[in-house]
């Protein structure tokens, strides 16, 4: 059976490794200092997505993505790799969004895209760190979810045998399609780029990237229509506009704070023999061990 | 009306800390906004339950009980939560972020579409000044949490919406009896007129659960190791370090993930959250998201090659050496000075 596949797939910070430069003077972070990249669970996502493609012969993987218009990138960079199509959903009236907001839109296009069998997802983004889209998405479009997805077995009479991951344990669930998975860290890492897709994708553009090309350049999209990425509006997904970005968001943050941890005067030692002794002599004495 | 709700887990009929440490927390701010405690059970065989909540000063507890509802799955749950709030309209919802309550609360909060944070370390309660639209707001839960890989500390508030949801980790809170003797009420519901048949379309085949084998959370004493620890060979001598000091084992995650110690000891903002009297750190460079989850620990001894290791500016002693050779001399140290 050849599925229709949906990846959701955010631009993130890499904030894994936030260095002293991404720091500002005033302690906040300088968002622009660190490299934007695919929100690393999104690719163990687009990896089960490849595998679910491999073997279902006639699948397509489309990836849907929020932000602003350079997120883009990371649609070429899912082309890359093996996906077939992409869009971004772009607006001003998107910005601000918290979770409910995102998922909404999400769940709009989606909508619009009508024609799907799954929808994965990575378990967080490691910039909001919630986990929360992907089950907000699933409830608004009325389908089941499963999270914390390690493998995704088999797909057989419309439903989905999936492995999930869980703290204490690993649990194996049915569900029937279409569904939201969402795919934890655990999962297989997604394959690098292949060459010849970069070769063919590499001139993928939205029509924001496309403006001011030549008249030549363009007739190239009018030749190759896979090169065309979508970029889709709050109108263009018939969202209403007070469930959208900061107005369509209940949670709002009061205050943000750099973390800083309170520095203590500490006893400096070597391993000395000596040194190490009079420590656990002292801490024997005042009750720590012992 | 207008009360504090905690969703509990359970598993095999046994109420999970993370539920009794939100129950605890809740007790306090129930006690602030001068509200009821309720907790709310679903799972199967729920008979006698409330014994587990009742000493943690629980002043309703809701049961839906039935075959169907345990092991738990999404929708049902769901459901059950969705149709309580909009008949009790609760000011506050906690629930663990755990793998259940991360998988419940965004769906839950889609549905009531109320604003959900995710893995708070702090609450609170307090005004909000809304400047814009000129409104001022009593008693709303501050929600703490952090973000952005653990660099930044968010407080986020729900002004508008009902109920105000938070997820909190387990081992954040701390766990405490209010009153061995307090009695509330239960009520049980009817699970049918809660979940509709059609509800359970997800079927769990296989589940295999671990018993949690660590027990870092309530240790007076740990020993962690980090990648600096080099092996899982050299991890033993951590073992070693704490069976003779009577403490438990911790690691970091850099240590989990390279196979030197469980998952279940990882220490942090993705692991457990600890504070003992004695935090030794073996090899550990003292990351923000470590640090997290062990600042509170009363005393902290750091032992690392690196003289400028982060976690040294937090520590009380500054042992500058290497693992192999500083813990054999601790174990060497205690056994001869100690009884
Ligand atoms: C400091 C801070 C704290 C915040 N705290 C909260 C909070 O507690 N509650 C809250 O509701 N919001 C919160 N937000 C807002 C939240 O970060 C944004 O709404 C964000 O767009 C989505 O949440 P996330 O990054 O946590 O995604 P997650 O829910 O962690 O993402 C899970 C998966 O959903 C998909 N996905 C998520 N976003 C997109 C997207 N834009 N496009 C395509 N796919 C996507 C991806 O597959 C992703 O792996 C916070 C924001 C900040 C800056
Ligand atoms: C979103 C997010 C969440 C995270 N959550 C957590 C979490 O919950 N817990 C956590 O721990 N991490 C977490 N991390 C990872 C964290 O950022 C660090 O990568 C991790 O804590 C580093 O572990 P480490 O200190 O053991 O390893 P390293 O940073 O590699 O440090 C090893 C240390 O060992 C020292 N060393 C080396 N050899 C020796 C020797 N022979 N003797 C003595 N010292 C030696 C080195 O000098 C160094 O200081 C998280 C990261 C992110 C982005």
């Amino acid at each position: 059976m050849s599925l229709k596949i949906v990846v959701l797939a955010k631009q993130v910070p890499d904030t894994r490794n936030v260095g002293k430069d991404a720091m500002k003077e005033d302690g906040t972070i300088n968002r622009a200092a660190l490299p934007a990249i695919f929100n690393p669970e999104d690719l163990n996502a687009l990896e089960q997505a490849l595998q679910l493609k491999e073997q279902n012969p006639g699948s397509t993987i489309t990836l849907l993505t929020m932000g602003p218009p350079r997120a883009a990138e990371i649609i070429r960079e899912g082309l890359f790799r093996g996906a077939d199509g992409g869009i971004v959903l772009t607006d001003r009236a998107f910005a601000g969004a918290d979770t409910l907001a995102t998922s909404y839109a999400l769940s709009c296009a989606v909508r619009k895209i009508k024609d799907f069998d799954i929808i994965l997802g990575g378990r967080q983004a490691i910039d909001g760190d919630t986990a929360q889209v992907g089950p907000q998405v699933a409830e608004k479009l009325g389908i089941p979810q499963v999270t914390y997805a390690e493998q995704i077995l088999k797909i057989e009479n419309g439903k989905a045998t999936v492995k999930r991951r869980l703290e204490r344990g690993v649990e194996t669930v049915v569900v029937p399609l279409p569904a939201v998975i969402t795919v934890n860290g655990s999962a297989d890492e997604c394959r690098p780029r292949n060459a010849k897709l970069i070769q063919r994708y590499k001139y993928a553009k939205t029509p924001s990237e496309k403006q001011g090309l030549s008249e030549e350049c363009l007739k190239l999209y009018e030749e190759r229509p896979a090169l065309n990425l979508y970029e889709w509006s709050v109108n263009d997904v018939d969202a209403d506009l007070d469930q959208v970005g900061l107005a369509g968001s209940p949670t709002k943050v009061k205050a943000v704070q750099n973390v800083v941890f309170q520095a203590k005067e500490s006893k400096q030692l070597t391993a000395a023999d000596s040194e190490i002794e009079e420590l656990v002599k002292e801490l024997i004495a005042n009750h720590t061990i012992g | 009306m207008n009360n504090l709700i905690v969703y509990c887990e359970i598993e095999d009929g046994i109420i999970a800390d993370v539920s009794l440490e939100l129950l605890t927390k809740g007790r306090s701010l129930a006690n602030q906004l001068n509200c009821k405690l309720e907790a709310l059970v679903i799972g199967s065989n729920l008979d006698g339950v409330e014994k587990q909540v009742f000493p943690y000063g629980v002043d309703t507890v809701y049961t839906v009980d039935d075959p169907r509802l345990y092991p738990y799955t999404s929708i049902p749950h769901t459901s059950v939560l969705v149709n309580l709030f909009k008949e009790q309209k609760p000011q506050v919802c906690l629930m663990g972020a755990t793998s259940i309550g991360r998988d419940l609360g965004p769906r839950v909060s889609s549905s009531l579409h109320s604003g959900l944070t995710a893995d708070c370390t702090s609450l609170e309660i307090g005004p909000h000044e809304d400047k814009k639209n000129n409104k001022t707001y009593e008693n709303l839960l501050y929600q703490i949490r952090p973000a952005f890989g653990g660099n930044i500390v968010a407080t986020i508030v729900n002004p508008e919406c009902r109920p105000q949801m938070a997820t909190v980790r387990e081992g954040v809170m701390k766990k405490e009896v209010y009153d061995p003797n307090y009695k509330g009420e239960v009520v049980k519901l009817d699970p049918k007129k809660y979940v509709a048949d059609t509800d359970f379309v997800v079927e769990v085949i296989d589940r295999q659960m671990e018993k949690s084998k660590a027990n870092i959370k309530g240790a007076s004493i740990i020993v962690a190791g980090g990648y600096g620890m080099g092996s899982k060979e050299n991890f033993d001598m951590l073992f070693d370090l704490a069976a003779t000091l009577g403490a438990e084992v911790g690691a970091s995650r850099a240590a989990v993930d390279a196979g030197f110690a469980e998952h279940d000891r990882q220490i942090g903002q993705t692991g457990v959250t600890v504070r003992p009297k004695l935090y030794i750190a073996c090899g550990i460079s003292g990351q923000i998201q470590h640090i997290a989850g062990m600042q509170d620990s009363s005393i902290i001894i750091s032992i690392n090659s690196d003289p400028n290791a982060p976690i040294n500016t937090i520590a009380d002693y500054v042992i500058t050496g290497t693992v192999e050779e500083v813990v054999p001399k601790l174990i060497k140290y205690y056994k001869k000075n100690s009884k």
